[in-house]
């Protein structure tokens, strides 16, 4: 359900980038997320999600490329970066310390738009 | 022929809720009020809780509630009950309160008082363990309610919830004597993702550790009041006297 949101949330940002090309039309080919595991959203879900709600819209056939950003922290015994696992509690393999600094997997981000614009008022090619 | 381009973004994904959410927080810290958002599961107690809370707090806090609620506004009639002013959202579809509902039940919420008269604003979310943790709403705290019914494994089964919180209730402790669960783990679990937020075991049934929870609320309050006002040049807005005028 909250991949329903996350998806409002993008038509949004990308409805608002559409505008910064006023009076342009750009014809978007590909957005691309980078979604770290350690969020609510579910990468293939969202994938899915978008396509239903871009039909019959100005993003109708436009794909979502999803880079995933794996759940990566420092352990505060030996600053040393490790992949924290919910089976071991999130600790440390090394120290056997709790998940403290997050590193990476927190990521929810529009990082690029693939687009061009028509040179001529025919649908563009799909 | 269609010169291919790329503009990159670097966006986050919830810009527009972050963007309204630190709106909503610029209101809050210029009427000097602490903004709690309650969060948890269906049926983790947060309704029982602010009951309790809101009765006891009466005499010393000034409050009023936004209650989040998914189709019907039960939960709101129950805090009313209580004496203290409440706003009810009904979400529809959604499963969390955002940042824009929050901003609507402002609104309403400055038809029947003056916000700046507030020393405490409760946001009741949508029971949800998993969304609600990645909208914000411009609170300056996150609590979460864990009822020991759930079991040991929640903080771990459901993290980001209880790695955003600055204080995890561990509630209906008066029902651990019938239960296979041991509250020890369940605060390891918490503190496993989430080493420096505070946890605290309540019971609204029978009042078990409400002292230590408002404690907690008070050094809150306090620190929020003695936080100096943004200078203007770090304001986003005008201020909110001209805000309220134009919304």
């Amino acid at each position: 359900m909250h991949e329903v949101d996350m998806t409002r949330a993008l038509l949004l940002a990308m409805h608002n980038w559409k505008q910064s090309h006023t009076p342009h039309q750009p014809q978007v080919g590909t957005v691309h997320l980078q979604v770290g595991s350690f969020t609510c959203v579910e990468p293939d879900q969202l994938v899915f999600t978008w396509r239903a709600a871009t039909l019959n819209t100005w993003l109708e056939g436009s794909e979502l490329a999803i880079e995933p950003v794996p759940l990566m922290a420092r352990c505060l015994g030996c600053s040393a970066t490790y992949s924290p696992q919910a089976e071991q509690g999130y600790r440390s393999p090394c120290c056997d310390h709790p998940m403290e600094e997050i590193v990476s997997g927190r990521e929810l981000r529009i990082r690029s738009v693939d687009y061009h614009f028509n040179d001529s008022l025919s649908p563009s090619p799909r | 022929m269609h010169m291919p381009l790329e503009d990159t973004l670097g966006l986050n994904l919830l810009a527009a809720n972050q963007h309204q959410a630190a709106h909503n927080r610029e209101h809050f810290d210029a009427w000097q009020l602490l903004c709690v958002n309650v969060m948890s599961s269906p049926g983790a107690g947060k309704t029982s809780l602010l009951e309790r809370s809101l009765a006891l707090l009466a005499d010393v806090f000034t409050m009023a509630v936004l209650e989040g609620d998914m189709t019907t506004e039960l939960d709101a009639q129950r805090l009313e009950a209580v004496g203290v002013p409440v706003v009810p959202i009904t979400t529809g579809r959604a499963c969390h309160l955002d940042a824009a509902m929050v901003s609507g039940g402002l609104r309403l919420l400055q038809q029947r008082l003056d916000p700046a008269d507030l020393d405490l604003l409760w946001v009741e979310n949508v029971g949800n363990l998993v969304c609600p943790a990645e909208f914000e709403v411009g609170e300056h705290r996150k609590v979460a309610l864990l009822s020991v019914t759930e079991g040991e494994d929640k903080p771990l089964k459901y993290p980001v919830m209880f790695r955003e919180a600055d204080c995890v209730l561990i509630t209906k402790i008066d029902l651990l004597p019938y239960l296979p669960v041991q509250v020890e783990r369940i605060e390891a679990h918490i503190h496993q993702v989430n080493p420096r937020c505070r946890v605290l075991q309540v019971s609204a049934t029978t009042g078990e550790g409400l002292e230590a929870w408002h404690q907690w609320l008070v050094e809150q309050v306090a620190s929020q009041r003695s936080k100096p006002a943004a200078p203007p040049s770090e304001r986003h807005g005008p201020p909110p006297a001209l805000l309220s005028a134009v919304h």
